[in-house]
């Protein structure tokens, strides 16, 4: 598929210090990508530096085959065809929703500015507001206005830089949602920079998670969860545990843990390997002969997540109904279901 | 049922000790908003046949005059504030951190001692014209050479001090603004110029308002300048009816109508203020500031340092070597009998200021209701009254006031008390008090706002009187504030012209009043050492703000 966006082996530094450094990435025509990590992993940085804010120490960007960005040359933010959702939004306060919308469209006549402006609107559903202030909107209508506003001059690009953080959390994941249908509707590449998986799994197509100012993995949703490729994004993705349990040759674990097909096991294991344990890895049954002490349990509405000590003190999660409920100290019934686990080499 | 009772009780015992300090407020806001309402009620007098006169001769000049004064100084701030903020901000620049201090020097410099140092300079006989002659071996008459004693002039001098209250509000109007919406601009086509112009400029426009509205207060107040330049305007048509004509009516008539061009001020000021609140963007970030190369860099320099020398260095300077050459005569026993009086009247202002000052924001926070935040606000308002119109306000009462005690006094006792009141410190002390009262006020009451009302609530709770929680929580907590305040308003009562000149005593001399007559006498060398003793002391609350700013400047990198 003909790629839109390519970042090859880019580096960003502030001060003789790299903020991003050797990140390679591309997105194809109209797919989705979503930069996840922790906060200060660089992400934001390397979405500035395609925005144009940053400037490049080593490594290229390019976009729809014409480089923006080498070490040489940064082509000015004004001048390159992306446009950029900002993380508080960036509303001009001064002009109201239609002129906000319009800003980017000084090129085009009166006419065709109104009419696309009105496109826009349209298509975010603000038509009703387009006379307000920024100040008169509601955070979810901001948020659109700052969409429409970069989707106007038709970008080859969009970037959205942590677009949901100022928003409700029962907006977030439905408002990811629906900018995704509109996204894909129109056909547009995009690039969202989350903390928030939730926002990632709900937005992406493709998912490059980073850490500490480096790639680690690109991969699905669906794979980053389940095949994550490192402990980093074992432990960043997703809830779960890891313990340290003992295996043995035919594949038995410590613990009253069970035993994993050995086919499914990578070579080189040594006496002990490390588990990603995720809450629905461990399942209530009520016949079972596994008991384990229960340490603490929040309620969750629909469910109740416990935490519940192996034999040998670590803990682990377990999800149930939360018609099941049994009193902190007391034991709880489990069986484990191991098809899925995820297992690291110790060291 | 029992907490209803209790709590009511409290609420009760609140109250009744409250009504002594709202009875207080009442009445000091009263006392000093009498200035100000005789000069209104004088338009309820009959406009007697001076108004005649003035029609047929001076009034249009004094309408145009002032008006074009403040177009001239309006758009001359404007554009020096603004760009010197633009440049401080926004931009960077080799020299970008002195100059972003330097800019405010020429706050020190009070408008009328620049015209009378400019005026030495570009005279026929000054060191300019005589240095041109020299070289070109001109006559008198064989060259053109602006003149300074003119509205334009007048116009450059106040716009060369005046600017940095335009560049104060709009720097950090532009420091406040979320470099997301800057940057948002960029993203979506513009050009750095074109951000400054669509985006930056008109949500810094509160701001800009309201510093070109400060300084056309201050212009309006001037009458040091227009009266040495000869430009009649409104404050020197003042002077001139009270004590050319004696007619002392129609001079506070004229005052009337002056505070209505005030007024107006404050209500676009005002305006711009509550706008202000929602262009006011929380979102703070990194500052990234354009970094100007080349020709830019080298022109927004020698802009940045044009504007510093012009405003300061320059006549700063020349103060210096007149006051150098002639201080062996000037620095006797008058100039130090010159230095008491001023400090002492300005020390006795600034303090009565603070203590009124306090006593107001302290009541205003405990009972904030419409009526003391209204009472607050008109004893504030005095500051944007020119000085002239003060003074004439305090006048004429006191002059009625003491007509009457003699009168009755001649009458009772048959002893004249002649003018008791008239021509003492303490009425020059009560009309600072009116006119630089709000000075103190602001820079309390900034102080008071940043401790939480929870603090007060939980003294209260604790059992403390509102004296108490006055004395041993807030005055501690506030004194870097108070001293601000007196700072301030010491300086303020240093520089002030008119005011001193109308009401102090007979032969008592202060280093501002000493300044303008020495410079009226065209003794301009002698007229230098209390010049630059008024310029010296200006510059410590310029320290101040400058102190901040580069607080603000390291927690901004």
């Amino acid at each position: 598929m003909n790629k839109q966006l390519i970042l090859d082996q880019v580096t960003v530094q502030y001060d003789a210090i790299a903020a991003v450094s050797d990140a390679t990435f591309a997105l194809a025509e109209g797919e989705i990508g979503c930069l996840l990590g922790p906060s200060g992993c660089g992400k934001t940085t390397l979405l500035r530096a395609i925005a144009g804010f940053e400037s490049l120490s080593t490594g290229s960007i390019s976009l729809h085959g014409e480089y923006i960005s080498t070490p040489k040359r940064t082509l000015a933010p004004e001048d390159r065809a992306v446009g950029m959702v900002f993380q508080d939004f960036a509303l001009f306060p001064h002009l109201n929703v239609r002129d906000n919308i319009g800003f980017g469209l000084s090129s085009l006549s009166s006419t065709d500015k109104s009419n696309r402006v009105l496109e826009m609107l349209e298509l975010v559903g603000l038509v009703a507001v387009a006379e307000r202030f920024p100040h008169e909107l509601s955070g979810g209508q901001q948020q659109r206005v700052a969409l429409a506003r970069a989707l106007a001059p038709s970008p080859q690009i969009l970037l959205l830089d942590e677009p949901f953080s100022n928003l409700d959390a029962e907006l977030r994941t439905q408002l990811a949602a629906e900018i995704r249908i509109l996204l894909k509707k129109n056909k547009v590449t995009a690039l969202l920079v989350t903390h928030d998986q939730d926002e990632a799994f709900a937005m992406a197509d493709k998912i490059a998670l980073l850490n500490a100012g480096k790639i680690v993995q690109i991969d699905t949703p669906y794979k980053l969860y389940h095949k994550p490729g490192s402990l980093f994004a074992a432990d960043f993705i997703g809830k779960g545990t890891i313990i340290n349990v003992g295996i043995d040759a035919a594949g038995l674990l410590g613990n009253n843990l069970g035993s994993l097909s050995i086919n499914a096991l990578p070579e080189d294991l040594g006496n002990t390997v490390k588990l990603l344990v995720r809450p629905d890895d461990i399942a209530y049954d009520e016949f079972s002969d596994t008991k384990l002490s229960i340490v603490s349990k929040s309620f969750l509405g629909p469910n109740y997540l416990y935490e519940l000590a192996l034999k040998d003190g670590q803990c682990v999660p377990c999800l149930t109904h939360s018609h099941i409920d049994i009193p902190v100290g007391d034991e709880l019934p489990v069986r484990f279901d191991l098809r899925h686990v995820v297992i690291f080499n110790a060291d | 049922m029992e907490i209803d009772s209790s709590s009511s009780g409290f609420n009760s015992s609140n109250q009744s000790s409250g009504r002594g300090w709202r009875i207080y407020l009442f009445i000091v806001t009263a006392v000093i908003a009498v200035p100000m309402l005789v000069i209104f009620a004088s338009l309820l007098q009959p406009f007697s046949s001076a108004w005649q006169h003035l029609f047929d001769t001076v009034l249009t000049d004094y309408i145009t005059n002032s008006l074009l004064l403040m177009a001239g100084v309006g758009i001359g701030t404007l554009v020096l504030g603004v760009s010197a903020a633009w440049l401080t901000a926004m931009c960077d620049f080799p020299g970008r951190k002195i100059l972003s201090w330097a800019f405010l020097l020429p706050m020190a410099m009070p408008a009328y001692i620049i015209a009378y140092t400019y005026t030495g300079i570009l005279d026929f006989s000054g060191p300019l014209q005589t240095a041109l002659r020299d070289t070109y071996q001109w006559q008198y008459g064989d060259y053109y050479f602006p003149e300074i004693r003119s509205l334009g002039g007048a116009i450059c001098m106040l716009s060369l001090v005046l600017y940095p209250y335009v560049y104060m509000l709009v720097r950090v109007a532009f420091l406040e603004q979320s470099t997301a919406v800057l940057e948002a601009s960029r993203n979506l086509g513009k050009k750095p110029w074109q951000t400054l112009f669509l985006v930056a400029l008109p949500m810094a426009r509160p701001a800009i308002v309201a510093g070109v509205s400060l300084a056309l207060m201050e212009t309006l107040a001037d009458y040091g300048t227009v009266a040495y330049f000869g430009v009649s305007s409104f404050t020197t048509g003042i002077f001139r009816t009270w004590y050319g004509l004696g007619e002392l009516t129609t001079a506070a008539q004229l005052c009337a109508f002056l505070m209505l061009f005030v007024f107006a001020l404050i209500m676009a000021e005002r305006w711009s203020r509550q706008r202000l609140r929602f262009h006011h963007h929380s979102a703070q970030k990194k500052m990234v500031r354009l970094r100007l190369k080349g020709w830019r860099s080298a022109l927004a320099m020698s802009v940045g340092s044009l504007i510093v020398f012009l405003g300061f260095v320059l006549p700063a300077s020349q103060l210096a070597i007149w006051a150098s050459v002639g201080w062996q005569e000037n620095l006797d026993g008058d100039f130090i009998t010159l230095l008491f009086n001023s400090f002492s009247l300005a020390a006795i202002a600034s303090v009565c200021c603070l203590i009124v000052a306090v006593f107001l924001a302290y009541t205003k926070r405990a009972f904030a209701s419409r009526a003391e935040l209204g009472a607050v606000a008109v004893a504030s308002l005095g500051y944007a009254v020119p000085g002239t119109v003060i003074a004439v306000g305090v006048l004429i009462p006191v002059a009625w006031l003491d007509n009457q005690i003699d009168f009755l006094s001649t009458t009772w006792f048959d002893y004249p008390t002649g003018l008791l009141i008239s021509g003492t410190l303490g009425l020059l002390v009560f009309a600072y008090l009116v006119r630089f009262l709000s000075v103190s006020l602001n820079t309390v009451d900034s102080g008071l706002t940043a401790i939480k009302p929870s603090i007060d609530e939980s003294a209260r709770s604790l059992g403390a009187t509102p004296s108490r929680v006055l004395s041993r929580i807030h005055l501690p907590i506030l004194r870097t504030s108070l001293l601000t305040a007196l700072l301030l308003v010491f300086v303020e009562v240093l520089k002030e012209l008119p005011t001193t000149l109308i009401l102090r005593p007979f032969n008592f001399n202060t280093l501002a009043v000493r300044t303008y007559e020495l410079a009226s006498d065209e003794r301009l060398v002698d007229a230098a050492l209390p010049a630059l003793a008024i310029v010296i002391i200006g510059l410590l609350p310029v320290l101040l703000i400058t102190k901040s700013i580069l607080n603000e400047r390291f927690s901004n990198e």
